[in-house]
């Protein structure tokens, strides 16, 4: 059997044929797979989704209860879906994120999603899952990515309070994921004052807390009760595009930070507005990512997005035989 | 190296210039000598490291990286220096070397065994640090801060004058140990250096109305020329040319240079002069921020001073003279003036304010931006000090412009569209002509605001296009030629005059209109 007879690129994300499912669709089918909740991997309108429960839980939070006809819980056993065995393992992006190991006739594919193996307060780490097909991200897959540690960038949005008490200091990061690992960085350098969050990270938020992941005092930012004042020196959250609308003025003298892996590149950043990159990310970085393909040695690497010509570069240099997917509907880092 | 590496990067993102005041002086308060004077210099642009070229660093990083793998990075990064700080191999066991010893090293390491050096401190730094390194090695710290701001950080930081600071600055060479000394409550170092700058002395703004609250016959008046103010000093035969902020301008104006013959020191307006004709603005401009003039430059653009005081005559300080006597001293200096490169700011004749404006309405030469009116009894004071010295500029040139662009503010207007891009017609097409961020008010800044979300056509990044429907009046206070703009002219201190709510973007200005405001070829 071929690899592609396992799973394929269509125009609605990867299908696996002897399972009849899709993994991440970008369009509403039968039967989807789903390994995350990033809004570009989990869609509404499926028949049947089968994902983690916290996936599950996500999607229902973002698309109401209705997203889907059918929900299929799924865990690090294996289960026959159309004769294809299925495992989901950690991948350490998000809560709930896995990758999906594909079993049949003897080929083992694993399709990692969106991966990080940097750890995370807010999700468990990466396993791997031996395979003779890699399916693999490549959204930081150029070797100036290199993730600093985290919690030097927070290190720097707490110096940055000290340097300027008298200004707002925000904060953008994505709801899902991103924003509970960046409170949770924060408190883990210490910050143990009140975090104030925009409307849109709320829910998100909740739920982690209510999976028992501590976030410490949070606060909406725009409780009627708060004059524009006293958000001098306190740290404010909210997705980076709050930024660009009327709701920034009510921050006295906002300074704009933003988490995410793109801030290592200056431009990114400056194109962004941005007074105080802080570079934290929730993928692999080229070393990981390098790293991770060398451990696993897998027959064949699949690069679903990102910068595949680097890879595709590195894979021919070490003798190895890597394929590019150029899937599209992915974005490079999941705006929410 | 480390706190370098931070300060640069706080320094490169932070872009109001009080922000950028507080990195500096928590930087001097925090670092020790002799690293925060090295820290200043590399700042600016006072450490002379040009030895590392960008070929230099091309050759270093194909030994370490693969071809291919550095092309894909610097294409999507697109600044060498940083590519080559990210891309670079991390330490096992990173190293954290000093900066004053890197500045040591580069200053003291010749040609040869410079790529070595380079390469074996990469190896042991992390990518901040490396990015600070290169950008240090290659002397291009493009961080937005002056020379002049960084010595403002240093007077806030001391709280001495800023006046003071810039006397002193041409006789300290980094790492300045006495400058910080002095800042922390030690000795002020006398100025030992030949031929130093001394604060020049500004004017405020005044008009009609103002005047006529003053006696006439208590001033004078002369021409305000539109070239840049300088000072031009002879000291036992070392001569320097400085920019009103004491920037050393010596090197890139040859000629003037050649010509001061004198002992003292001089204020006066630098000047391209052809003869007797003085050249508009835009022919000054392709002699400025040079490091070197070339010998074509020299004779088809040649420089000339207007001078207008003197602030020390023959070793002699007369600052505190009046302006009168100070006057009769420059006159009769002025006699052994080469008269092709300097001569004398003529005083005006007049009786009254309505005389002055007379002048300033049709003044004899287009050079001219306005009228200079200076207290007989004035002492040559440092700063701009009310009463003594006003300018009364010429009204600026307006047009009516359509709004195009708009881009998000920083700190106090963030949230809002603040900063315009503007066009006038060429055809029925717009082209950009300019853009503004200042001259409106509070509440026009929300109706501009307002105007940009409710018309916005397209977005790029933080910037808007908006629907062409917005008329703006634009002042401003002079016309280049430019080759860099499509459309040809370049505008100087362009300012939101007003919202011209009552004109169709149809009627605004064209582009015709403006190229006939553009001084004479």
């Amino acid at each position: 059997m071929r690899f592609e007879d396992l799973l394929h690129p269509t125009e609605q994300g990867l299908y696996c044929p002897p399972g009849d499912f899709h993994i991440d669709p970008v369009a509403p089918v039968p039967r989807a797979l789903i390994t995350h909740g990033h809004a570009d991997h989990a869609r509404p309108g499926h028949g049947a989704v089968m994902a983690t429960p916290e996936t599950l839980d996500i999607m229902a939070l973002r698309y109401g209860e209705e997203f889907t006809r059918a929900r299929q819980p799924a865990g690090p056993e294996r289960t026959e879906v159309g004769g294809v065995g299925v495992t989901f393992r950690p991948a350490g992006h998000v809560l709930g994120s896995a990758q999906i190991g594909l079993e049949y006739r003897g080929v083992r594919i694993t399709v990692s999603g969106d991966y990080c193996r940097h750890s995370n307060p807010v999700c468990p780490p990466w396993e791997p899952l031996p395979c003779d097909v890699f399916v693999t991200e490549a959204t930081f897959g150029l070797p100036v990515f290199t993730h600093p540690d985290p919690m030097e960038e927070i290190g720097k949005l707490l110096a940055s309070l000290e340097t300027f008490p008298d200004r707002a200091h925000m904060v953008g990061a994505y709801a899902l994921g991103k924003a509970q690992r960046v409170i949770a960085l924060i408190r883990a350098a210490g910050w143990d004052r009140p975090i104030y969050l925009h409307g849109a990270l709320t829910a998100l938020c909740d739920y982690h807390v209510a999976q028992g992941i501590d976030l410490g005092a949070l606060r909406p930012a725009t409780d009627s009760g708060v004059q524009k004042a006293d958000y001098a020196g306190e740290i404010v959250l909210a997705p980076p595009s709050a930024f660009n609308a009327p709701w920034i003025r009510r921050f006295p003298d906002p300074l704009i930070g933003f988490a995410s892996g793109w801030m290592q590149i200056r431009n990114r950043a400056k194109a962004r507005g941005v007074e105080l990159p802080l570079v934290v990310s929730d993928h692999v970085d080229w070393p990981d990512l390098t790293r991770t393909v060398e451990e696993l040695n897998p027959q064949e690497t699949w690069i679903t997005h990102g910068r595949e010509d680097a890879l595709m570069r590195w894979c021919e240099m070490t003798q190895r035989r890597g394929r590019p997917l150029r899937l599209v509907g992915y974005e490079d880092e999941a705006p929410e | 190296m480390r706190a370098f590496a931070d300060l640069l990067e706080r320094l490169a993102f932070t872009p109001a210039r009080n922000g950028k005041l507080t990195l500096l002086t928590d930087f001097f308060a925090a670092r020790p000598d002799p690293e925060r004077g090295y820290g200043l210099a590399a700042l600016t642009g006072d450490l002379g490291l040009r030895q590392v070229t960008p070929s230099l660093l091309r050759g270093l990083v194909a030994e370490r990286v693969d071809e291919t793998l550095f092309a894909l990075s610097y294409d999507f990064v697109g600044d060498l220096a940083e590519t080559i700080a990210l891309i670079w191999p991390e330490p096992e066991t990173p190293a954290s070397p000093s900066l004053p010893g890197l500045v040591e090293e580069l200053q003291s390491t010749g040609r040869a065994a410079l790529p070595g050096v380079v390469a074996g401190r990469l190896d042991e730094m992390t990518a901040s640090e490396r990015y600070a390194y290169l950008k240090l090695a290659t002397g291009g710290m493009r961080v937005g801060v002056s020379a002049r701001l960084a010595r403002l950080a240093v007077a806030q930081f001391g709280d001495l004058p800023v006046t003071e600071i810039e006397e002193l600055w041409h006789g300290l060479a980094p790492p300045y140990a006495s400058l910080f000394a002095w800042a922390e409550g030690g000795e002020k170092q006398v100025a030992a250096a030949l031929a130093p700058f001394r604060p020049v002395m500004l004017s405020t703004p005044t008009d009609l109305e103002a005047l006529r609250d003053l006696s006439p016959s208590d001033y004078v008046a002369e021409w305000k020329w539109d070239g840049i103010r300088v000072q031009a000093v002879s000291d036992g035969g070392v001569r320097r040319l400085y920019s009103r902020t004491g920037e050393d301008i010596s090197p890139a104006f040859p000629d003037v240079i050649e010509a001061l013959d004198f002992e003292g020191t001089l204020d006066g307006e630098l000047l391209v002069r052809r003869g007797d004709a003085v050249a508009p603005f835009g022919d000054l401009q392709k002699r400025l921020n040079r490091k070197t003039a070339p010998k074509t430059l020299l004779a088809s653009h040649p420089a000339a001073l207007r001078i207008y005081d003197i602030l020390i005559d023959a070793g002699q300080d007369i600052r505190s003279l009046p302006f009168t006597d100070r006057r009769n001293r420059l006159e009769h200096l002025s006699a052994g003036f080469d008269p092709s490169r300097l001569d004398l700011s003529p005083l005006l004749a007049f009786e009254s304010w309505d005389d002055i404006a007379a002048l300033r309405a049709d003044p004899p030469d287009p050079v001219i931006e306005g009228v200079m009116i200076k207290h007989r009894d004035s002492p040559y004071l440092a700063g701009r000090i009310r009463g003594h010295w006003f300018k009364w500029k010429r009204d600026p040139m307006l047009i009516d412009a359509v709004l195009m662009t708009a881009q998000r503010g920083h700190g106090k207007r963030s949230g809002y569209y603040s900063d315009y891009g503007f066009g006038v017609w060429d055809g029925d097409q717009l082209v950009p002509v300019g853009k503004a961020y200042f001259g409106f008010t509070d509440e026009e800044l929300k109706e501009l605001d307002r105007f940009v979300r409710q018309n916005t056509t397209d977005r790029f990044g933080p910037v808007r296009a908006v629907a062409p429907k917005l008329v703006l009046e634009i002042a401003f206070e002079g016309l280049n030629r430019s080759k860099r703009h499509k459309s040809g002219v370049a505008m100087r201190f362009p300012r939101i005059a007003r919202i011209r709510r009552d004109k169709p973007a149809a009627e605004a200005d064209r582009l015709e209109t403006l190229r006939e405001m553009l001084p004479p070829d």
